[in-house]
């Protein structure tokens, strides 16, 4: 099973070619008189040279090489890795969408501004809100931009003593690390018993400083924060606003709404919630949406709609500016269309339906079996603890291992923090109950490996293509890019 | 209901499991949501599509444009019509790639690892730079954190970028740094050039990076002799933006002694798609490591000493080190990396020489052309790549129009960005245009009253 793969600079002989170009039509001048030769590369271009033959075996390899959604169960928490509709792509390769270039005259993008401005009428209606910005790039990306939205209304009004942002504990290290990009501080929030917001912890922590609280809700324990409506009143009654970061909207579609819970401005992970594929890292797409207030200080430009025609509309004085070098990534946004026109509102309602009922089938399986910490209703995931396990020699991370060869992505492991030896699992809506019963299984045969020899557990993966790696080398002597001299 | 077909539980599924969990029914378990907070109504969206209908409907919005396909294009800017082999769409639709997430389980995501490790090796090898990341969301995001990595490498503020900067790049910038409170500067022009004099007068001891570009945002490959070691004298650290495919012909960053290369990598065989998704990318020298934003993936071993790949030098990063993180970057454009990877294993070093040799060939030949014609002149001096300013003897916007009534999608409108230069256009000619498209677009603006 086990065995190396070599590098495509290992690949290839020299004078090989992989593609085909025009020969050149125009009359051709000698490059000197083009570019100086002060000005002209010296260093050598060590590129592989392959035949496309070479190129389409390598790759594909590597391909069979990694494991994606449609190889297997993927449930890894606060990832929503849901099922990627085929059609999704097929509506995102149309050349009329791929094909446009960001600059062309509007009269030509009259397509591609409509379906930008259906998206957020849907996303609106779905969260709440009353304005949407699609140009965010990523989840983070929407944070970001969110964050200077809310610094730019309290800049607006000359509030500028407000340089704090409170996060909970269990919040995604995305948050703390957005608010210190926007020069803010960091102010954490503790959970309670209930795993949820510790309302007395928060109403000492704001403060007349407070910028803003960011929350996820359900929260990565896959909670609800039932006091939302007492949190919104704490923050806004201090001048502060309520950001609600968008990783878990999967839970909760068609049964409430962030914006009628009391937050201002929201982010979404279109490759979340929406089923846009999550592409080995990206590209996502973070969209951000805000309540009328908000809705001035939002990046340019943003799309509308006068007199049958669709337009970029640029003159929003008080905007952040751009965040993006265009509008973001629009072949994602393509994706996420074509599924919110094809889910309706029942559609919708259902994902989250079956989203919660999975999470809460597998927790029940599970917590027979596996440490519980937060033993109530879960919303669209659930966090086990292998505290226990840990003990007996094998913890989160080698039981992640023993699923690899089990056929299983493993859940995501040691996040929350406030959980120890933390299994964060999230399965989504598109699971099968046999794919719950199998995985619920798998688990089980670990848990009962693990009493028989934790030792071989801890020594995992097995059957991968790959054994365990050392990661500590790998961040003592980086080794970032392959040398030709490394091997020879 | 819609998207049945995304949804296998059947209703004696959803009753077992409820009797299995000991809940009466799906509402009971979102009970914890405040009964006023609940949507007492469906949402007011449209009926759902089946999937014929939404390909229709989506394929007419998709018809309602004027694609490249429709017209050949002379708009440039940062996003360009380059060829796109017809491999790579077969390669990153494998869904294996496609459908997986960051890998953080390595045993199971060496494909990904590995054409990280190799696209990182590439960028080097393009830039002469010593690392790259994994990619950033743009080229105009790219160039904001690379400032900010300045920033942090030198722990000053101040950033200095030149007006020849993409003006797209640059109003990204100013977004971050005004969130940030951060000085940003700006050196003015001088013939279409960074002013090194005015340069030299803004670089004090305050001053973290210098921001350029090359070619810069006109297509001007410009004059960088000395520049380098005036930003070294000052301590501070020299960014630069290219355009890849610039670079099997123009000096590499590491020639002309940049720190930080960054810049935009959608010509690396990724279709212009209305402006993303694109790809950022950031590679520097290795001391800049720790200010390195997002993925890297390094080399090591596995416990039989294979060797393997992983993402590494994660104390950089969010999820490890919160508030902390060198930037708050997560996501990025992974699948775009890959493409890019493709791009530069099929073309190869002789490929892509051949495809800038192209670019600076057929967009010699359009100057050439339109600069004869009355009132179309060149606005600087220089040496070009593939781009060009021009000076027209119109409304840069009505022309375009006109063009587009005759089939060709015209330049870059240029007085939005530069007012000074009004009436102006940036053309951009790749190797995708034929000697015939530049000639039909040279006798209509010829043409052009």
């Amino acid at each position: 099973m086990r065995k190396e793969k070599a590098l495509i600079f290992e690949l290839g002989r020299s004078g090989r070619k992989g593609y085909s170009l025009p020969p050149c039509d125009v009359p051709v001048k000698e490059l000197d008189e083009l570019i100086p030769h002060k000005m002209k590369r010296q260093l050598s271009l060590d590129l592989p040279e392959l035949s496309e033959v070479e190129v389409i075996r390598h790759y594909t390899e590597l391909s069979t090489r990694n494991f994606g959604v449609d190889t297997g169960f993927y449930p890894l928490g606060s990832c929503t890795m849901k099922y990627n509709p085929k059609i999704n792509e097929e509506t995102a390769a149309l050349p009329g969408f791929t094909r446009l270039h960001p600059c062309q005259p509007e009269s030509t993008v009259q397509g591609a501004l409509e379906l930008l401005y259906n998206t957020e009428q849907l996303l609106k209606e779905v969260t709440g809100m009353d304005r949407v910005t699609l140009q965010p790039a990523a989840g983070a990306h929407g944070e970001l931009t969110g964050l200077m939205v809310i610094q730019a209304y309290h800049r607006t009004r000359g509030d500028h003593k407000r340089n704090k942002v409170l996060i909970p504990l269990s919040a995604h290290g995305t948050n703390p690390a957005t608010v210190s990009m926007a020069g803010y501080e960091v102010i954490q929030v503790p959970s309670d018993a209930r795993g949820l917001v510790d309302l007395e912890a928060l109403r000492a922590a704001v403060d007349e400083t407070t910028a803003a609280l960011m929350l996820t809700n359900p929260s990565t324990l896959g909670l609800f924060e039932e006091d939302i409506l007492e949190i919104a009143e704490i923050i806004h009654q201090a001048g502060g606003l309520l950001y609600y970061d968008g990783a878990n909207l999967n839970a909760i579609m068609g049964y409430t709404r962030p914006g009628d819970m009391g937050f201002d401005v929201v982010h979404l992970n279109i490759h979340k919630t929406f089923s846009t594929p999550h592409g080995g890292g990206g590209p996502g797409s973070g969209p951000v949406g805000v309540k009328d207030r908000l809705a001035s200080y939002l990046p340019v430009p943003v799309v509308e709609h006068y007199g049958g025609r669709f337009v970029l509309n640029y003159d929003l004085p008080d905007s952040i500016g751009k965040i993006h070098s265009f509008y973001g990534n629009f072949g994602v946004v393509v994706k996420a269309y074509t599924y919110l026109r094809m889910m309706g509102a029942e559609g919708l309602k259902q994902v989250s339906a079956d989203a919660v009922l999975n999470a809460n089938y597998l927790m029940n399986l599970l917590k027979k079996t596996f440490n519980l910490p937060y033993d109530r209703i879960c919303k669209h995931e659930f966090v086990l603890s292998a505290r226990p396990e840990k003990k007996k020699g094998a913890g989160a991370g080698d039981i992640a291992k023993a699923l690899l060869d089990k056929g299983f992505h493993p859940p995501t492991v040691y996040f929350p923090l406030i959980v120890e030896e933390a299994l964060m699992i999230e399965p989504t809506e598109t699971e099968t109950k046999e794919t719950l019963d199998a995985f619920a299984a798998a688990m089980e045969d670990i848990a009962a490996a693990i009493e028989e020899d934790a030792g071989r557990v801890a020594a995992g993966p097995h059957t991968t293509v790959v054994g365990r790696l050392d990661e500590v080398r790998a961040a003592r002597n980086p080794v970032l890019r392959w040398r030709e001299s490394q091997d020879q | 209901m819609g998207g049945e077909h995304y949804l296998p539980l059947t209703p004696d599924d959803r009753e077992k499991m409820l009797e299995a969990i000991g809940a009466a029914s799906v509402e009971e378990l979102f009970s914890d949501i405040p009964q006023k907070l609940r949507l007492d109504k469906l949402l007011q969206l449209p009926p759902p599509l089946s999937e014929p209908e939404a390909y229709k409907h989506i394929s007419s919005l998709a018809g309602k444009n004027i694609s490249l396909n429709d017209m050949p294009s002379f708009l440039g800017g940062g996003v360009y019509d380059h060829f796109v082999p017809a491999i790579i769409k077969h390669i990153t639709g494998r869904s294996e790639f496609y459908t997986s997430y960051t890998p953080y389980q390595p045993e199971i995501s060496q494909g990904v690892l590995q054409a990280i490790f190799e696209y990182q090796t590439m960028l080097c090898m393009l830039t002469g730079m010593d690392v790259a990341n994994a990619s950033m969301y743009d080229g105009g995001t790219a160039v904001a954190e690379a400032a900010i990595m300045g920033c942090g490498a030198t722990r000053r503020s101040k950033v200095l970028v030149s007006r020849s900067v993409s003006p797209f790049y640059r109003h990204v910038m100013e977004s971050y740094f005004r969130s940030r409170g951060l000085p940003l500067e700006e050196i003015p022009l001088r013939d279409g050039q960074t002013d090194l004099a005015a340069m030299e007068k803004a670089i004090d001891s305050d001053v973290a990076a210098v921001v350029l570009q090359q070619p810069n945002f006109f297509g001007l490959v410009e004059e960088l002799t000395g520049v380098s070691d005036l930003v070294h004298e000052h301590k501070a650290v020299l960014v630069a933006a290219v355009d890849p495919l610039s670079l099997p012909l123009l000096k590499a960053p590491v020639e002309y002694g940049v720190d930080i290369a960054v810049g935009e990598g959608q010509g690396l065989g990724v279709p212009p798609t209305f402006g993303g998704p694109l790809l950022g990318f950031i590679a520097a020298r290795e001391k800049f490591i720790r200010q390195m934003p997002g993925r890297i993936a390094g080399e090591t071993v596995d416990v039989e000493g294979n060797r393997a790949y992983v993402l590494t030098l994660q104390t950089r990063e969010q999820h490890i080190r919160r508030e902390k993180a060198a930037s708050n970057i997560c996501s990025n454009e992974a699948l775009v990396a890959l493409a890019a990877s493709v791009y530069m294993a099929a073309l190869g070093p002789a490929g892509m020489r051949e495809v800038a040799e192209l670019c600076l060939q057929k967009s010699a030949y359009a100057r050439e052309k339109i600069t004869t014609i009355k009132g179309y002149d060149l606005l600087f001096d220089g040496s070009y790549f593939k781009e060009f300013p021009l000076s027209v003897p119109g409304d840069p916007a009505k022309i375009n129009e006109e063009l587009i009534r005759h089939g060709i999608i015209g330049g870059l409108d240029l007085s939005s960005y530069y007012p000074e230069l009004d009436p102006a256009m940036l053309v951009a000619v790749t190797e995708n245009r034929s000697r015939e498209e530049i000639d039909r677009f040279v006798s209509e603006l010829e043409g052009w009253k």
